[in-house]
Order: C-alpha cells, then structure tokens, then sequence
C-alpha cells in the first residue's frame, strides 16, 4: 500500500469491503466497533439487561424485605430530627447499618433488616464508620449524655474527633413545615395517613412535652417516646435530633423475632 | 514521504486494516492471558450454582452449599457461646464474694468484663474508667451506692434512675433553688458550708449560717457531718470528690437545679455472666471493696 498524498481512505480500514482473512463468528465484532449508532443500541440493550436482572427481581421476590412486627412511619418530631441528621451530614461518618458479622452483632446488637430502613428516604446506611455505628443507638445513652455529646463530645468521649453541635440546643424550631415533609414522604412512599397529616404539627409538639395530651399521638407512632428531651423549654433541633436517635434501632422487639436463615 | 515498513518474512498476518499506511499484526492473545479470562467465565458459573444468585419467582436460587450469611453468623455465635458455656455458666452461679477467690474465674471475669466495658460502658465513664463529668469515676475508692461487688452488680444490673426496670436505684435531690425549697440567699451560706466541709476555701462569715440551713434541709440524706448515706445514694460531700464540679458556680447550679443522672438497665441487654464480668472488671479496678 502507498501512502501518496489525499489518497481516499482504503476500504478494508472501514470494515466494509473485501477482506484478506476468512470472516469467522468472532470476526464479525468488527461490524459493531465501526458502526457507532450500532455500537449504541447494543451497549444500551446490555446495560438494560443487566439492570433487569439485578433490579427487577427486588420488586417481587418475597424474601427481599421480610415482615418485621413493630416497623411504623417516623413521628413528626422524628422525622424532623431526621432531617437535621441529614442536614448536618451525620450520615458521613456514622452507618445505620449493622452488617450480619459476630463483631458487629456483639458490638452493636442484633443485624439491621432490610424493613428496619423501610420508611427511610433516602435511608442513611452510609458507607464509612469514622463514629460508629448508629442503627441500634435508640435507649443505649441518657438523653442528658446525647445533650453533653452534642454540646461537647470530647467532653464524654476524650479521644473523639466529632465536631461540637451546640448550636442545636440553641436553635427553636416550629412544626411550620411538618405537615409538606410528611405529605412528601408519602408521596415517595410512606403510608402516612390523612390523619397523621392532620394532627403533624399538633403530634410534634406533644412528643416534646410530657405535660401534653398525647395518647393519641401515641396510637398513631406506637412505641414513640415522650419528653423533653433537652430538659430545655421550648423545642429545639437538639429534641428533635435526640428523639430521632433515642428511637433508632428500638422498633422491632427482637425477642420475638425469628429471623428466616436462608437469606 | 514516509516508509513503507517491508513485511519481512515470518511476520503475523495483519489484521487488514490500514490508516494512512500504518497496519496491525493480528497477534494472537497472549496464552496466559486468554486463559485467565476463560477460567473467570468458568468460575462465574460455577460461583452461580454453588451460591445464591438468580433471581427466580419467589426467591433467588440458594445455591448447591446452602450458603446463608444468617446461618454463618447464628453459628459462629453459637461456636462462641459453646466455648465460653462452661465458665459463664459457672461465673453466673457462684456466689459474687467468691469470684474473686477463683484466679481462673476472676482472671476470665476481668478479661471478658474488660471487653464489655470497652463495648457498653466506655461512652459514658470513658474508656479507662475516669468518667467525665456528671458520669462517676470508678478508678476512686469513692462510691455513691457502694463499692462491694455486691453492690457494683446491682447498680449495673438494675441502672440508675431509669424508668425501664422497677429495681433501678432511685434518689432525687429536691431541686432547692428552682422549687423555691429555698431562698437565694440561704442557698449561697449553705454552698459555703459545703465547700468548708472539703476545706475548700469558704466564705467564713456564710459558713455558720449555712450549716443551719444544711442541717435542717440536706443532713436527712447527706448525713449531720456530710458523709453521705450509700443506702439513698447521697455523696459524700467531704472527700474533695465531686461528680460535677466543686467550685461555687458548679454547686449553687447543683443546689438550685438539682441533678439527675441515669444509667440504663443492663439486665435486658447482657446476660448474667456478662454482668458479673463487668462487675468483676469494674471491682479490680482501684476502688472495689
């Protein structure tokens, strides 16, 4: 072949055309590698085959969220404690999520289910433990030591390197917004009912307030506890945020759980 | 003009392509190469029949090894506890006095105890034991319910001041300023008092004044001389040791609001012979009666 100045390119580089070798089953990619809408619609056919098969199944196989007693929606002060737990980014050092290994059960208590983080949008099992693991904290600590903690952890803990989140206890917040949070939880979801919507901001200040009427907010978030969490007047987003953790991980009563050894 | 390579003989077939005269030998696949990827589609199968992978209509296939990581960790807890049974049987029996009669009792006691304090009780008392603020040291030989193994088992047993377990110990200081039990003044001579009883430096002209006032208001539980009572959990305020602070600030804050710690119940959490380690770890450590 001559490479003499504006020759066309030769026909056997495009891949069509004659070529020298017989054309086997495997030769044939070359078709693909030099058509590139071709090439398009194939790496797309396979990309949506593969997420298919490892998405799809999640929908219906049975076994992928067991049914656990005892899982019910956040209540309204939990969920806005939950929202300062994502605003301040404590998913990036602390997991939710106790992996099924003897240390971690030992450590931690009994392995996380996938229904314990089925109300979480977006769930917060995180990916690093700089802290660690907070998916069972709820009962573990007095409210008063989450108080200290948050205010100061090295003053309970000398070797942490938590930053310090006084600003919490300082910062009073109002249920203004509990009732579009919830009505967007359940539109990704959340079988909150019309009722819960209702009584949102009505339920959010009860659980802060042990002099409040608050049987009904109890009937409707089974399990919820009621206090005052900062030992503070007024709601802050340390009540909110202690309330959160202070429930983590204590819904589901693993003395009446079996779990189904084959998954 | 650039050279045209010559094709000398020996050379590969090319592969037919050409770009501006420049062509590729169609070199067969390095052989170690090429068996590395046919050995890692052979695994892959193999991997899918042996463990679970496809999704099917209810569940995924569970593989040939009946592999489960719940079955792994539920026996790997039972390997554990089976090694451990005899000894945590025995460590739950015996009487608490006598554990420390025992070197192997003890010594598997301290150890194990060691490790359930690192895991549970470190947050609050700190890893080595020191405590923090408001959360007691239990390095001292100081004790607020008593510091003989029998009592270190029942406060860790039961808790402190929590609601979850009716045996919980249970003291409440009267929060003297904020119930208005008494006034501003009084308050100041009998903080006074109490730090003269440590002899930490006292407003002398308060002090008399206020060992009236600590009389008729606090010697029901802290004792006449300030000694404390174990069985109420009432300090002793003459030790120099204090569990949040002894400067006037820290104690006119204590005598107006009172303070309120908790320990939570163990009971629901560990099991007997854990808490008797614990119990064994915590009596060794310096203070234990």
């Amino acid at each position: 072949m001559n490479s003499k100045d504006k020759t066309p390119m030769p026909a056997s580089a495009t891949g069509a055309g004659a070529r020298p070798k017989r054309l086997s089953f495997l030769d044939r990619h070359k078709i693909i590698e030099t058509n590139a809408t071709l090439l398009l619609i194939l790496s797309f056919l396979v990309v949506t085959i593969g997420g298919i098969v490892q998405i799809a199944p999640l929908f219906w196989l049975e076994n992928t969220i067991e049914e656990v007693e005892g899982m019910r929606p956040y209540s309204p002060l939990e969920l806005t404690g939950r929202e300062i737990y994502v605003r301040e980014g404590c998913y990036v050092c602390h997991s939710q999520m106790i992996r099924p290994m003897r240390d971690e059960v030992e450590r931690y208590g009994h392995y996380s289910l996938a229904a314990e983080s089925m109300y979480d949008h977006p769930f917060q099992w995180g990916s690093k433990r700089t802290g660690p693991d907070l998916a069972r904290v709820g009962g573990r600590y007095s409210d008063d030591w989450h108080l200290d903690h948050l205010r100061d952890p090295q003053s309970v803990v000398p070797e942490s390197v938590m930053p310090k989140y006084a600003f919490l206890e300082r910062k009073l917040i109002e249920p203004t917004y509990i009732e579009d949070l919830i009505r967007t939880q359940r539109f990704v979801g959340v079988p909150y009912t019309d009722e819960m919507i209702e009584s949102a901001a009505a339920d959010f200040t009860a659980q802060a307030d042990p002099d409040s009427d608050y049987d009904a907010m109890l009937e409707r978030y089974p399990g919820a506890q009621v206090r005052n969490f900062d030992g503070q007047p007024g709601i802050s987003e340390a009540d909110a945020l202690i309330a959160y953790l202070q429930m983590l991980g204590t819904l589901v009563d693993f003395s009446t759980f079996t779990p189904d050894a084959s998954r | 003009m650039s050279k045209v390579p010559e094709k000398l003989k020996g050379d590969p077939e090319t592969t037919g392509h050409s770009w501006d005269g420049i062509e590729e030998f169609n070199n067969p696949l390095p052989r170690w190469w090429l068996w590395t990827f046919y050995i890692t589609i052979v695994w892959a199968i193999l991997y899918t029949i042996a463990y679970p992978a496809w999704p099917m209509i209810s569940r995924a296939t569970p593989g040939i090894l009946g592999w489960s990581t719940r079955a792994d960790i539920a026996e790997e807890i039972a390997a554990a506890e089976e090694a451990n049974a005899a000894i945590n049987t025995k460590l739950a029996s015996v009487e608490l006095a006598s554990i420390a009669e025992d070197a192997g009792l003890s010594t598997y006691g301290v150890s194990a105890g060691a490790a359930v304090f690192r895991t549970w009780c470190a947050q609050c008392h700190g890893s080595g034991a020191a405590g923090a603020v408001g959360y007691p040291n239990l390095l001292d030989d100081d004790w607020l319910w008593g510091g003989d193994i029998e009592a270190i088992h029942a406060t860790i047993a039961h808790g402190i001041r929590n609601e979850e377990d009716a045996d919980a110990r249970y003291s409440e200081m009267p929060a003297f300023g904020r119930d208005e039990l008494l006034e501003p003044a009084q308050i100041d001579e009998v903080v006074n008092f109490v730090m003269s009883l440590s002899g930490e430096p006292a407003d002398a002209s308060r002090v008399e004044a206020g060992a009236v006032v600590f009389e008729e208001n606090c010697a029901a539980c802290h004792m006449e001389d300030g000694t404390g009572d174990r069985e109420q959990g009432a300090p002793n305020l003459t030790d120099a040791i204090w569990l949040y602070g002894g400067d006037y600030d820290s104690l006119v804050e204590t005598v107006t609001q009172s303070r309120f710690g908790v320990m939570p119940s163990w009971t629901t959490r560990l099991s007997e012979a854990e808490i008797r380690a614990v119990a064994t770890y915590v009596h060794q450590l310096g203070g234990g009666e």
